[in-house]
This record gives structure tokens, C-alpha cells and sequence, in this order.
């Protein structure tokens, strides 16, 4: 066996009111890249938290190459060689690629930036792992996925030992998460271990040697990745049998048109035309960058139109802003909850009434009472896990954070729901949750689109998919030719263009 | 969760003791400061950093700035007095003007931020020096007196022992909690200084609201003006010098956040208060005004610095740092 080189035993975290790990233990040996899985709320954050230095756990040993240690601080924790890469990335996005890399420990010539060979070495490691691009470009200008890469470079080049990943395939398109598959595969090459932190488990599969569940702060188990499965992973994660990922498909006849669209096209989508029907969920297919948040944002009114139609029911109605799209009936639960979501310094209830605050107009006033009444309404019926409606909804998980959002537009009584990525970051018992109200929304009538790089879910929900190329639809598949193999194919049916890899300007 | 809650307490909580504590500390060293002759007094020269202060919380909480205030103060004022003097016209329907012409300056203000994206800091610095230079055209930099009797009512007037000015105060707080806190533009500016765009894919016209935002704190400056000349009833163009300062410092004492989304008008109203009382305890003191700016100075500088360093608490408490949460 290959020595172990981080080893954690005993950890005990408490915040106020709750035990964030109760006496957990955990090791990670050298060059295996060792998934880590568990609710949101199960104590891994909490965990890479006491890894990176930013908590202290009030009991325990952290043992490093055998050295042992009651706590770390942010300081010794990079000493030691231990770099965490953020979902939400910690890169400087005015700043240009090598500048981002050598951050903080520049390279100096007589006191003087030394630009040259920072920028040979930076042109340098880019080609190691792939990318080729000029290390002398924005970050801004670069995609989501190449920065999360360069980000790992900038952790592997100042000599990383141990590397934390949280959720690092959410943002990239199939073709990047099999370039981030080879980027893990060099690095264990090098000896450097994984701790790989994701709710997707097939790809855990792909990837993880070892496996470790957490829940409710405390340590399930551990596996090697051959002596375990999906179910009973999932089984272990939420503590009870979930028969299912995905809700039983719900099978309506299908409703007239709700929505449709003639030869809709912004800067960033052309020519697209689609209907969709009332108790239909259209599905959305497509790498990253083929317009498909866009064609969202085109029918939300969030882009500016240039040309075609947009009908609802049969009326031909001019969308120029998120203002009409609502007065239409249109809702948009977008990719970035925190972003473009919610309203995080806000509570639970001003967040749900805050698209349909004219519906509670009592006289000149809000009617206090009737807001009370439909904001407990829709926290009971979407089962918003909250301790009150006045909660602060920065507070709630990701999953009730999404319901709160689906909750806001139900009270404003949406006719077309687009969701784009409608469970990103949201744990396994959550996602269920989200589909079953998909599905309540689906029988109540009401039109969805969804677009989502879960081919998992683009199957397990969707009634009809369109999968969209370089801004176009490049094909249509009816129920019964939904497969992963026909979704790939019009989604790469020619050599993706070079210029597909730049993010366009805006 | 619980955190948070105990933060906002203590803020609030913090500023009246402090309030409190400097009421108290006064009124045994400063001789006199506890008078009813002086506690009015103070009134009434907290009230037109507080009708101003109003807006600027508005301005604030959307994520906004105004450094035009003094300046529109100057111009509202010498328009009133102009067209009195120059025109004979009522003074009433001066005073009216005046304020529009305060409503003008901040529909510029908002026009500049809202539809052609300069942010408020660079707009209002701008709409400042141009306010503060059309009052010195107007007066053509000499003061302007010679006013009707009457027209000192509303500056230095009493309803039965409260003074006019401070009467209006009262009536523009419990304007803007209403606005704030009853009638849904209130929600849309606690939202949009929040997160500006999930307020705008929510459907809020975002632009209206902000626009609406620089209109009322323009309209209250110009009120401001208005009350201002018929304290001293003479119209001087370098009039509400300085005057954002004092605003700033109370609606930030008063724990209004600068980054926006966040505060409340109770808040401001101690803040407002507490800034009145240091100066006039100063001034009871012997402090000459000169040290008077270094005080604000120091009040400035530790409001902001209690305001952030709380923050700093929490997030050390692991709440607000960059990991998501787990709870």
C-alpha cells in the first residue's frame, strides 16, 4: 500500500447550535484521488475548512507525512503543500493568465518584475496541460473551464502536494470534464493526491480509487471504488432507500402550444424556432457555449432581440426586457442562483413575493397579512426547508434556495418555466424534490424548458429535446430517440470552430 | 443564522449606547448641554442633515452615492431667493421652485446613473461642482437678502415649542418609512442594491427605480435649501459647503451599508443625532470649527471601521467566507 500522507482522526467542529463534524476521520495517500461524497450539510465543506486552515476543530489530529498537528492556519496550510480549487473560482479576472499564476510570488529580476520568464513559464505549463492559448490573455476572456484549469496550474506550480477539488466538472461541457479527467491523471502521475468533492457519481466512478461518505457531519464509509455502487452510495448518502434518481415520468396528453418561437436571433443565437406545449418539458441539449443559456435569455428578454417571433398562446407579443417576459407569463430560473437568482441579503418571504409584490397591494400598502398567508402557503406546498419565512435565504442549502426561486415565480403565476441547470449544486434528496415539482408544474399545465448539461437528467425528464450547436438548433429528438448517443451527435456534428473556445465578446 | 441576527442587533444595539453614552457624558461635562433651550436647539440643527439623510438612505441601500446634496442646497436656495427678490414672486411658490430645482439636479443625477451607466460616484461629483456653479451664477457670487418676514416661518418658526424645520423632518421620515417599508419600490431598492441584476431578471425596472431614488434625495436637498435660506434668510452660493459629509457620516453611523442592500431608517435617525450632539458638545466646549472637521474625520473613520470589522466577525466565524455553505 502506498504511504499514507494526510491522515485526519478524530475531528470535531462545533458552530453555534450545531456539531458541523463529530469526531470524523479520514486519510489520503499519495498520488489517489479520494472522492468525497455527502449532502449539502453533511460536514464536507466544513471539512476542506479545516484542511485549508480556515477552521480550527476543536478536537482531533491532523497527521501530515506523519507529523502531527492539533490545527492549521491558512499560512502553514499552503506550506505544507495543500491548495484548495473553489467552485467558485478565485481568480482575478482583470489580471492576465501568467499575472494570475505567479500571483503573490512573482518572479523578480533586480527588484523588478521579471514579465519575460514568467510568461515562458506560464506559456510553458499551459502546454503541459493542453491549453493553448497565450498566457498573456485576460482571464475575463477565457472560458469558465480554461480558467478553472489554469487555477489547478497555478496550484500544482508552487508545488502542491495534496489538491482539493469542489464540484470541478459544474461548469464544463463533456469535452472539458475528459480534459479535466487527463489533468487528474497527470497529476496523480506526479503524486499529487485528490481530494475530489462532487455530487455526480458516474463520474466519481470514473475517476475516484477511494470513496468516502459523509453524512450529518459524521464519517459513513470508506471504499475502494471497485467494491461499491451508485445505489448504494446514494443509500448511504441520504440514509434511507431511494428507489430512484428521477420521479416516475408523469404522461399527459400533451396541451396546445404555450410557447412558441419563428426564427429568434440575438448576437449570440441564430434562427431558432421551437413550440412548446402545455405539460411539455423541452429539453435543451448542447456543449457549453452553443447558446443555450442564451436562447433563454433571448426568450426572457434578458438579451436584446434582433429578429423573429415570439407567441405566447397564440399571441404574438414583443418581449424587450425581464419586465415583459414576466407580464407575459414568462419565468426564468436561471444557472446562477447566487448571481442572478436571489436576493441573498433579503429573507425567505420578500425573495418569494418579489416578482408579484403588486398582487399584495392592499389600498397604497402591502397587505402584511396576505403576503404572510401566501408566503406560508408556498413554504409548506414546495416543502422549503426554512426556520421561518423571515430566514435570511443566504442561510437555506442550494436546495431549498432553488425552491425558494421556483416558489417566487409560482406566485406570479408563471405559464412558461425555463430552467437552465435547475440542480447544479444541489444535493441527491434535493434533486428529486426539484423534479417532483418539475413534474407538478408539467401536470398543472404549465410549460417547461429546460436546459441541462446533466445527460442524466436531459434524459431522465425531458419529453422532447432540442440540442443546439454553435448558436443553432443542430437537431430535434422526439421521446422515443432520446438517447446519450443521438444527443452527442448533434452536438458535435462538425469539428467544433476555434473560436468556439473564446468566450464571445460581449 | 443566529449569528447573523445577533450582528444586526449588536450594530443597532451598539450605536444607541453609544448615543446614549455620549448623551450622558455631556450633559455632565458640557454646561448647559442639557437644557431644553439647547436640546432644541440641537433639534433643529439636526433637521436638515436628517430630511437629507432620508434620501441619501434610499441612495444608499441602492447601492448608490450622492455627493451633489450640498451643492443642490446652495442652488435651490438662491433660485428661491432670486425669484423673490427679482421677481417678486410668492414665496411660497419660490420655496416650491426651489425644491424643484432640487428635483432636477437629482433627475440629472439619476438620468446620468441609470440610463447612461456613469456610477453615482463620478455622476453626482460631476452634477456637484455644476449645481454648486449655477448657484454662483445666479447670485453672481454675492449674497442675495431682503426677504418677506413671513418667509423666515419655515426656518424658524415654532408649532407650539417644535421647531418648523424639525417638524418637517419628522413628517419626511415617516415619508420614507412608508416608502421603505410599505409600498413595493421599497422592496425594489433594498433588492437592487442587493443584487442588481437578480432584481432585474425578476422583473424590476431597474433603471425607473434608481431614477426615482436620485429624484427624492434631489427633491429633499432642495427642501433642505429651501429651509436652509429661510433660517438665515440670506442666499450665499457656498452654502451646504461640506454639507454630504455630515449626511454620509450619520446615514453610515446609522448602519447603512456601503456596498448597499442593506439598513434602516431608525438607524439613520440615531446616526443623524449622534452627529448633531458631537458638534454642538464641541461647540459648547470651545472646540473652534476648525477641529470640528478632524472630529468628523474620526467619526467617519470609525463608523465604517466598526460597520466592516463586524462583518469581519462573522465571517471568521465561518459564515460568510468563500466556501458554500454546509448548514
Amino acid at each position: 500500500m502506498r504511504n499514507e500522507i494526510l491522515v485526519l482522526q478524530g475531528i470535531t467542529k462545533r458552530f453555534p447550535g450545531v456539531v458541523a463534524l463529530d469526531d470524523v476521520s479520514f486519510s489520503l495517500r499519495q498520488g489517489e484521488v479520494h472522492a468525497l461524497v455527502g449532502e449539502n450539510g453533511a460536514g464536507k465543506s466544513t471539512l476542506m475548512k479545516v484542511l485549508t486552515g480556515m477552521n480550527s476543530p476543536e478536537s482531533g489530529k491532523i497527521l501530515i507525512d506523519g507529523v502531527s498537528h492539533s490545527s492549521l492556519t491558512i499560512q502553514s496550510a499552503k506550506t505544507l503543500g495543500i491548495s484548495m480549487i473553489y467552485q467558485e473560482l478565485n481568480s482575478i479576472q482583470m489580471l492576465t493568465i501568467f499575472e494570475n499564476i505567479f500571483f503573490g510570488r512573482e518572479y523578480k529580476r533586480g527588484g523588478l518584475l521579471d514579465r519575460k520568464r514568467m510568461i515562458a513559464e506560464a506559456d510553458r505549463l499551459l502546454l503541459e496541460f493542453e491549453l493553448n492559448i497565450p498566457s498573456t490573455r485576460k482571464m475575463a476572456e477565457i472560458t469558465v473551464a480554461y480558467q478553472q484549469i489554469v487555477e489547478i496550474i497555478k496550484a500544482v506550480s508552487s508545488n502542491v502536494r495534496i489538491l482539493i477539488m469542489d464540484e470541478p466538472t459544474a461548469p464544463l461541457s463533456i469535452d472539458e470534464v475528459k480534459m479535466l479527467y487527463r489533468l487528474v491523471g497527470k497529476l496523480k502521475e506526479a503524486g499529487v493526491s485528490i481530494v475530489y468533492i462532487s455530487h455526480r457519481l458516474e463520474e466519481i466512478f470514473q475517476i475516484a480509487d477511494r470513496i468516502t461518505v459523509f453524512r450529518d457531519g459524521r464519517h459513513i464509509a470508506t471504499h475502494d471504488i471497485g467494491d461499491t455502487n451508485e445505489e448504494s452510495l446514494i443509500k448511504e448518502m441520504v440514509g434511507r432507500e431511494l428507489s430512484n434518481q428521477y420521479p416516475p415520468r408523469v404522461d399527459l396528453p400533451l396541451g396546445p402550444n404555450i410557447l412558441q418561437i419563428k426564427r429568434l436571433s440575438t448576437s449570440k443565437i441564430k434562427d431558432v424556432s421551437l413550440r412548446l406545449r402545455q405539460g411539455e418539458i423541452l429539453g435543451i441539449g448542447g456543449l457549453i457555449g452553443s447558446g443555450r443559456t442564451e436562447l433563454l435569455r433571448a426568450i426572457f428578454g434578458a438579451d436584446r432581440i434582433l429578429s423573429g417571433e415570439v407567441y405566447l398562446g397564440t399571441r404574438n407579443v414583443s418581449i424587450k426586457s425581464p419586465f415583459d417576459a414576466i407580464r407575459c407569463g414568462v419565468a426564468l430560473i436561471p444557472e446562477d442562483r447566487k448571481q442572478h437568482g436571489l436576493l441573498l441579503k433579503m429573507s425567505v418571504e420578500d425573495n418569494i413575493i418579489f416578482s408579484s409584490l403588486k398582487k399584495f397591494m392592499k389600498g397604497l400598502m402591502l397587505n402584511a397579512a396576505q403576503i404572510s398567508d401566501a408566503v406560508g402557503g408556498a413554504i409548506v406546498r414546495l416543502a422549503i426547508k426554512t426556520p421561518g419565512p423571515k430566514q435570511l435565504v443566504k442561510y437555506l442549502s442550494g436546495g431549498n434556495q432553488q425552491k425558494v426561486v421556483l416558489a417566487k415565480w409560482m406566485e406570479s403565476n408563471a405559464q412558461v418555466y425555463l430552467f437552465d441547470e435547475p440542480t447544479r449544486g444541489i444535493d441527491v434528496g434535493a434533486k428529486y424534490e426539484i423534479y417532483e415539482l418539475m413534474n407538478t408544474l408539467k401536470s398543472n399545465g404549465k410549460g417547461i424548458i429546460m436546459v441541462s448539461s446533466d445527460m442524466q437528467e436531459l434524459i431522465g425528464m425531458s419529453d422532447r429535446i432540442l440540442v443546439m450547436k454553435d448558436g443553432q438548433v443542430s437537431g430535434e429528438l422526439k421521446r422515443d430517440e432520446i438517447t446519450q448517443e443521438n444527443i452527442l451527435k448533434h452536438a458535435s456534428k462538425k469539428h467544433l470552430p476555434r473560436a468556439m473556445e473564446w468566450r464571445e465578446e460581449e | 443564522m443566529k449569528i447573523n441576527s445577533r450582528t444586526i442587533d449588536m450594530k443597532e444595539y451598539g450605536i444607541i449606547v453609544f448615543f446614549l453614552l455620549l448623551m450622558l457624558t455631556l450633559s455632565f461635562v458640557a454646561r448647559g448641554f442639557s437644557s431644553t433651550e439647547n436640546l432644541i436647539n440641537i433639534s433643529r440643527q439636526v433637521a436638515l442633515v436628517g430630511i437629507v439623510a432620508v434620501g441619501m438612505t434610499m441612495v444608499m441601500i441602492s447601492g448608490g452615492i450622492d455627493l451633489s446634496v450640498g451643492s443642490i442646497i446652495a442652488a435651490s436656495g438662491v433660485t428661491s431667493a432670486y425669484l423673490i427678490t427679482q421677481t417678486g414672486l410668492n414665496p411660497v411658490f419660490a420655496g416650491i421652485l426651489g425644491v424643484g430645482v432640487g428635483g432636477l439636479v437629482g433627475l440629472l443625477n439619476g438620468f446620468l446613473i441609470s440610463k447612461l451607466n456613469i456610477p453615482p460616484f463620478i455622476a453626482t461629483l460631476a452634477t456637484m461642482a455644476g449645481a454648486r456653479g449655477l448657484a454662483y451664477v445666479i447670485t453672481e457670487g454675492m449674497p442675495i437678502y431682503g426677504f418677506p418676514d413671513e418667509f423666515a416661518f419655515i426656518g424658524q418658526g415654532y408649532l407650539s415649542f417644535i421647531p418648523v424645520p424639525v417638524v418637517v423632518m419628522i413628517l419626511v421620515f415617516g415619508v420614507g418609512y412608508f416608502l421603505l417599508n410599505k409600498v413595493p419600490f421599497g422592496k425594489y431598492v433594498y433588492g437592487i442594491g442587493g443584487n442588481e441584476e437578480a432584481a432585474r431578471l425578476s422583473g424590476v425596472n431597474v433603471g425607473n427605480v434608481k431614477l426615482l431614488v436620485y429624484v427624492i434625495n434631489g427633491l429633499l436637498s432642495g427642501l433642505a435649501g429651501v429651509i436652509l435660506l429661510s433660517r438665515i434668510m440670506t442666499a450665499v452660493p457656498n452654502s451646504g459647503n461640506g454639507f454630504e459629509m455630515d449626511v454620509i457620516t450619520g446615514v453610515v453611523l446609522g448602519g447603512v451599508s456601503m456596498s448597499g442592500g442593506e439598513g434602516k431608517l431608525r438607524g439613520v435617525l440615531i446616526g443623524v443625532l449622534i452627529m448633531g450632539v458631537l458638534s454642538n458638545g464641541m461647540m459648547i466646549l470651545g472646540f473652534v470649527e476648525y477641529y470640528q472637521w478632524i472630529v468628523r474625520c474620526f467619526v467617519l473613520i470609525i463608523a465604517v471601521g466598526f460597520d466592516r470589522n463586524i462583518g469581519l466577525l462573522s465571517s471568521r466565524m465561518g459564515r460568510t467566507s468563500k466556501l458554500p455553505i454546509s448548514s
